[in-house]
């Protein structure tokens, strides 16, 4: 057993999978030696796999993205790193019009293998383009995964399981949980997460809360909390944002028949409204109160000025008072 | 002065199935409009003027080994490629066993995995990044096989574009990268396309050679492109080349070009024919008689006829096909992550 980060255990995936898959190939700014990413995900790989398999790339997202499609047609494997999420915008039309399409457009003849790296997530003072949670721009793609880990476990074992995929997986990383969560891992054991499945974090029977990245965190918190005052909360990392795991989603509204969905995006437009709308249409008669939604505001996001910045994240106290309001509806 | 075919070095036999080729794309061609102007399918866009340059291109390249991202005016290389006029014609009519889109894609979007003739969008220049994946893969692999990829020339003022050459510059990539240059962007000229002196120079900019072809003549195509496969095969990295050609037809079959070319402009074009100088050129030196084009014309057009008939006849997709392949099938045995 070793103690590691949320952010080791990305670096763990990616120095498994070029270890016991050939093809693969690891790539974005900076991401080279000596460096290995402005975060460090990717440290020590170049020197160890060659810098043939693991370098670094212009300042060109487009390319970045069609560079990882290219490999992905003719058979290769490749994990394409854009610094940050903001900066994945440029290549959109890659990601959407071609990864997307490849398997469906040619009923299957060529397909794009590849997974997409993104650092998503606001809090460390980044202003607008450093901070914003972009998977809204994605989800609903079909033929596109969008997926994204938050607990140090799926770090490693999601992103294992998003480079065997054998369809274009976004992988969305919370900057804050790189070094915020740790976890005993055993270094030999084979993690493969599940690509498109919820998982349930926490048995309850009182109410259940839905989120994904750091409020995910504030509601394991809260309900250890709350756990204390008698109330019991069922928790669901959402965890495939594209395409939603339906059937955990329901099963866990309909256990407790109170609802709370919480992310850091924003508000109206995103995912949550989509996870709304499931229950909406498939348990509705078992719910016993409204489904509740905690975002961020419907704002850009988000602002520099620490105050502007910290009332534009969700914080851990509000999840709380939401979990108790919703537990006393 | 066009030089002579027998100066490529090809063999007569060889210009004969070239010379083939490209009257079977010129009849096909022109079948396609008419089968849109009748309603049989909804869209066609010509290649007409554009084929000579496109038969040097293809028959410089391994068909099967090299890979090919084409755009939509490439069916005279497509075919080159291996692809029969009945398969190009499913595609039209949108039937399942059309290979570039089993009727899932609009017509001309080449593609056909058997010829690694690689599916492509319809967003003009989001090809380039991806054929730079496929040439960095050929690294990988220690293969010399060359990724082949076109474009037109109204469509290198997108991002892309640039963002691939100058990736394969810095990577020393074996792609051979062409502007088949028509003058046109539907109808805006290239003088508001783009200000540069010639397209070849863009290859400057990013270190890789860069040369200007007239794709009029065959003997030039082929060796220009023979010399960048070589290139990219040693490992010497990436060729730009423009491939000057003309653009005879109308931008597509929803699109009227005499709003936009004067009448003596469409006149011109229409004395240049490269088909006329190739036709020409082919009895000039023996590789075809009189007679034997004669029956040549004749047999295209049973051919032709037949395959309309057979892919006109052929089923279009099942109603399942709507949902399936979204996303990779399951298949835990092969260990593949599909939907797990
Ligand atoms: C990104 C994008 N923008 C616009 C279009 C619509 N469109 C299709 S073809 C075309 C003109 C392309 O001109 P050029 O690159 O010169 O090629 P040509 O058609 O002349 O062969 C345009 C504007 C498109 N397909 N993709």
């Amino acid at each position: 057993m070793a103690t590691i980060d949320y952010l080791q255990a990305l670096n763990q995936a990616l120095d498994e999978e070029l270890a016991q898959d050939d093809t693969l190939t690891v790539f974005g700014e900076d991401v080279g030696a000596p460096k290995g990413g402005v975060f460090n995900v990717t440290q020590g790989l170049a020197e160890k796999y060659g810098d043939l398999r693991v370098f670094n790339t212009p300042l060109s997202e487009a390319e970045i993205a069609g560079l990882a499609i290219g490999l992905g047609v003719s058979g290769h494997h490749a994990v394409a790193e854009f610094q940050f999420a903001d900066y994945i915008l440029p290549a959109t039309n890659q990601i959407i019009s071609e990864a997307a399409r490849m398997r469906y457009r040619s009923q299957g003849d060529w397909s794009a293998p590849v997974v997409f790296r993104a650092p998503y997530g606001g809090g460390v003072g980044g202003g607008f383009y450093h901070s914003q949670s972009t998977e809204k721009v994605f989800v609903g793609q079909p033929g596109l995964r969008v997926v994204t880990p938050s607990t140090v476990r799926d770090a490693k074992g999601l992103l294992k399981s998003a480079i065997r995929c054998a369809d274009p997986v976004l992988f969305f990383e919370h900057k804050r949980l790189y070094h915020s969560i740790k976890t005993d891992i055993d270094p030999d054991e084979e993690i493969l997460t599940p690509i498109d499945k919820a998982q349930v974090l926490r048995q309850g029977t009182d109410i259940t809360v839905m989120s994904y990245g750091i409020t995910l965190q504030y509601v394991l918190q809260a309900a250890e909390e709350l756990a204390k005052s008698g109330i019991q909360t069922e928790v669901v990392d959402i965890r495939s944002l594209y395409p939603l795991d339906e059937a955990t989603i329901v099963a866990a509204a309909k256990k407790t028949g109170k609802v709370l969905l919480v992310n850091e995006d924003n508000k109206e437009g995103g995912v949550l409204g989509e996870i709304s709308a499931i229950i909406s249409e498939q348990a509705l008669f078992d719910l016993d109160a409204p489904i509740k939604r905690l975002a961020g505001p419907d704002s850009p996001a988000m602002p520099y000025a620490k105050n502007l910045e910290q009332a534009f994240l969700v914080q851990p106290d509000q999840v709380k008072q939401a979990m108790q309001e919703l537990a006393e509806f | 002065m066009t030089r002579k075919l027998q100066e490529s070095g090809l063999t007569k036999a060889q210009l004969r199935v070239v010379y083939a080729q490209i009257l079977r794309s010129r009849r096909l061609d022109e079948r396609m409009l008419q089968l849109q102007r009748t309603g049989k399918t909804s869209f066609h866009t010509s290649g007409q003027g554009q084929e000579i340059g496109q038969a040097g291109m293809a028959m410089a390249f391994e068909p099967g080994k090299d890979y090919y991202l084409p755009y939509y005016r490439d069916m005279t290389a497509f075919m080159l490629f291996g692809i029969t006029a009945k398969e190009i014609l499913m595609d039209s009519f949108g039937r399942y066993d059309g290979p570039s889109g089993h009727g899932l894609q609009m017509p001309n979007h080449y593609a056909a995995k058997r010829v690694k003739a690689v599916s492509q969008s319809s967003t003009v220049a989001s090809q380039y990044p991806v054929a730079t994946g496929i040439a960095y893969g050929a690294k990988l692999e220690n293969s010399d096989r060359v990724t082949l990829v076109t474009t037109g020339d109204g469509s290198t003022g997108e991002g892309e574009f640039h963002e691939a050459l100058n990736f394969a510059g810095v990577a020393k990539l074996p792609v051979v990268f062409v502007i088949e240059n028509n003058g046109y962007a539907i109808s805006t000229p290239h003088n508001e396309e783009y200000a540069a002196k010639s397209l070849a120079l863009r290859g400057q900019g990013y270190g890789i050679p860069g040369v200007d072809v007239d794709g009029l003549d065959f003997t030039a195509t082929y060796l220009a492109f023979k010399e960048a496969v070589t290139r990219a095969r040693k490992g010497d990295g990436a060729t730009l080349i423009n491939l000057h050609v003309l653009r005879m037809q109308d931008h597509t079959s929803d699109d009227n070009q005499r709003i936009y070319r004067s009448k003596a402009e469409l006149a011109e074009v229409k004395a240049a024919d490269p088909l006329k100088t190739i036709t020409q050129q082919v009895l000039d030196e023996g590789i075809y008689t009189q007679a034997e084009l004669a029956d040549l014309e004749k047999q295209l057009k049973k051919d032709i006829n037949v395959a309309t008939d057979q892919a006109e006849a052929a089923p279009l997709p099942d109603l399942s096909v709507l949902s399936q392949n979204v996303f990779a099938p399951v298949d835990k045995e092969s260990g593949i992550y599909g939907n797990n």
